[in-house]
């Protein structure tokens, strides 16, 4: 199983989408490693920087509503998997993205939009961490020397996705 | 309490219910394109696993950059070659056969009421247009469907979008979904089916009905769907004409799969059309929405034709018709790429490629390219497209460049003008 959590990437808005997260025109690589390089590149937020420290340090990424929207592409989740971004924690997922992760025995956690805004108040923390017990369905947020921890749902078939590495063992084992 | 056409395709299809809540379903057709599907086979093929569950029941075509561009896209175009050659693919669609997906399949019968249908492209909840449940998937669950023909799905809920009225002369399916976009938002039917009712629908062609369900999944939605009626049978018919003694017997077979009238729905809007005028985006998520008038006067760099939106025979009868005798703006590129050889040929022999070319378009030939920004009509930064196609992302037609989304006939007014231009006046 993927190791989630670590340092936290927030990208503050609303509908972010596939081609946001990895162009179209890098969809013509045929290895999931050569697309590391083009992490969020045309991601357009203040104060971002998909080349930045924070960007290329991050384990886990926290966003708004209908992160993923669009394309079907799973080299959204690849260029993540292969830049060490295992989880994605948001208000609300499009329904191919947030299958894609699980598919890929990553995670996407959906959080009420309450947790959301805690999650952002450690934005401006230069330390800001993200722990996920996916077990135990327990976040855990520090930063700044504040700590606070919650709990979070999955779906069971979800859960087992990830613990089995994705869909293909899943379905192979038992299809 | 009756069931929905998503309700009756899941119950008949259900293989496993590993969990409450997840339903993997059997499935009819499997399609694959030259994007998402090597890296699929790259995978089974490192699992020793390089099979396919039936191969009568996939489908594979190279679409999004073909006659290939470069070193990259022509490497992947034939990984999908040979892997197709290698398992005796009967439909595959290579350079002189090949089209935009969602407007090649249905032309070839593919798609059939009932039928449950994936493919590692979102627009696949086009072919929800024949009474199917079709879902866009990524490259893990069609690697999965090819090797066992199944895929895991939520139960999705249905949205009832009921379209009352009569189409307004000028205003037609593309301005149609816009609007449903526009009053959905971009999630508002995320896990659910969006099902198409009332007489505007009904009275649609299956190109309208494909380009309704085609952007279902911009507002979220799993699959489109319309109801199987004598429309669809007629589509069909030289598909299955050897499968029923009559067109009555086929329709009495697919009436099966529409909706029960007392079948619950998670959401109903009701949607009078007959004040709709003609819609455009304006921005870069397709439910920000306007009405043609108030958009009308904005200039453009390029106007773009085509796409599994708007790229079929109709759309481009529709346009014709409005840039007959006319040229386009000198400031303008027009660029008209027909979705698949067949509407290209019948394009060609209806008169309306010269309606086009000496109006001063390009005419490509049938690919996705522009659509997506990958080739055949990349945007230079700073430039702005009105485009019959299904996404306004920033950047999308290519980095720094805006999209407008808008119907063919829009369009078409659009490139006679070099800005955005009302339709009804040239019809």
């Amino acid at each position: 199983m993927k190791t989630f959590g670590g340092p936290a990437l927030f990208l503050d808005r609303a509908d972010i989408n596939t081609d946001e997260i990895i162009p179209a025109k890098y969809l013509t690589e045929i290895t999931k490693e050569d697309l590391k390089p083009y992490l969020l590149e045309d991601l357009k937020l203040p104060g971002f920087d998909p080349k930045g420290d924070k960007t290329r340090a991050a384990r886990v990424i926290v966003s708004r509503a209908n992160f993923g929207c669009g394309s079907s592409r799973e080299h959204a989740p690849w260029v993540f998997e292969v830049n060490d971004i295992t989880t994605v924690i948001a208000e609300s997922f499009a329904r191919i993205f947030r299958q894609n992760m699980f598919n890929c025995g990553m995670a996407a956690v959906e959080l009420p939009r309450e947790r959301i805004d805690t999650l952002f108040r450690y934005a401006e923390c230069p330390d800001a961490s993200i722990g996920v017990d996916l077990e135990k369905q327990t976040i855990t947020v520090q930063g700044g020397g504040e700590v606070e921890s919650f709990a979070f749902d999955i779906s069971p078939f979800d859960k087992a996705l990830v613990l089995a590495g994705g869909w293909v063992d899943y379905a192979d084992q038992r299809y | 309490m009756g069931k929905t056409t998503a309700e009756k395709i899941f119950a008949s299809h259900l293989v496993d219910e590993p969990f409450p809540g997840t339903r993997v379903l059997r499935l009819d057709v499997v399609m694959c394109h030259e994007i998402t599907t090597p890296i699929a086979i790259a995978d089974l093929m490192a699992r020793g696993k390089d099979r396919v569950f039936d191969p009568a029941r996939i489908k594979a075509v190279i679409d999004h950059v073909t006659p290939s561009k470069d070193s990259k896209t022509a490497t992947q175009a034939k990984i999908l070659r040979d892997w197709a050659r290698r398992h005796d693919l009967k439909d595959f669609f290579d350079v002189g056969f090949n089209g935009v997906c969602h407007a090649l399949f249905p032309e070839k019968g593919f798609i059939r009421p009932g039928y449950t249908v994936i493919m590692g492209d979102s627009h696949t909840c086009t072919h929800g247009a024949f009474g199917a449940f079709a879902a866009g998937v990524g490259t893990t669950d069609l690697e999965v469907g090819i090797l066992k023909g199944v895929c895991a799905f939520r139960e999705p809920r249905t949205i009832r979008v009921n379209l009352t009225g009569a189409l307004p002369a000028g205003v037609y399916a593309k301005d149609v979904i816009l609007y449903v976009i526009g009053q959905l938002g971009v999630n508002g039917a995320t896990d659910r089916v969006i099902e198409f009712r009332g007489p505007v629908v009904d009275a649609m062609t299956m190109e309208s009905r494909m380009t309704l369900c085609n952007m279902a999944i911009e507002a979220g939605g799993t699959s489109g769907i319309c109801m199987p009626d004598g429309v669809t049978v007629d589509y069909l018919w030289p598909f299955i004409q050897d499968d029923y003694p009559s067109q009555e017997a086929a329709l009495a077979e697919y009436s099966q799969w529409r909706s029960d009238d007392d079948a619950a729905y998670d959401r109903v809007v009701d949607i009078d059309v007959s004040g709709l005028e003609p819609i455009v985006t304006y921005g870069y998520k397709p439910d920000l929405v306007k009405p043609i008038s108030e958009m009308a006067g904005t200039p453009v760099d390029q106007v773009y034709l085509g796409s599994c939106t708007n790229g079929r025979l109709e759309d481009l009868r529709v346009a014709a018709q409005i840039l007959k005798g006319k040229k386009i703006a000198p400031t303008v590129r027009g660029i008209l790429s027909p979705a698949t050889p067949q509407i290209y040929r019948d394009a060609m022999q209806e008169g309306l490629l010269d309606i086009f070319m000496e109006a001063g378009f390009c005419v490509t030939n049938p690919t996705c390219g522009a659509c997506l920004g990958m080739s055949n009509g990349v945007l230079a930064e700073g430039e702005v497209c009105a485009s019959t196609t299904n996404r306004n992302f920033m950047g999308r037609m290519g980095k720094g460049g805006m999209v407008h989304l808008m119907s063919p006939a829009t369009s078409a007014a659009t490139a006679i003008e070099g800005v955005m231009a009302d339709p009804r006046k040239y019809l």
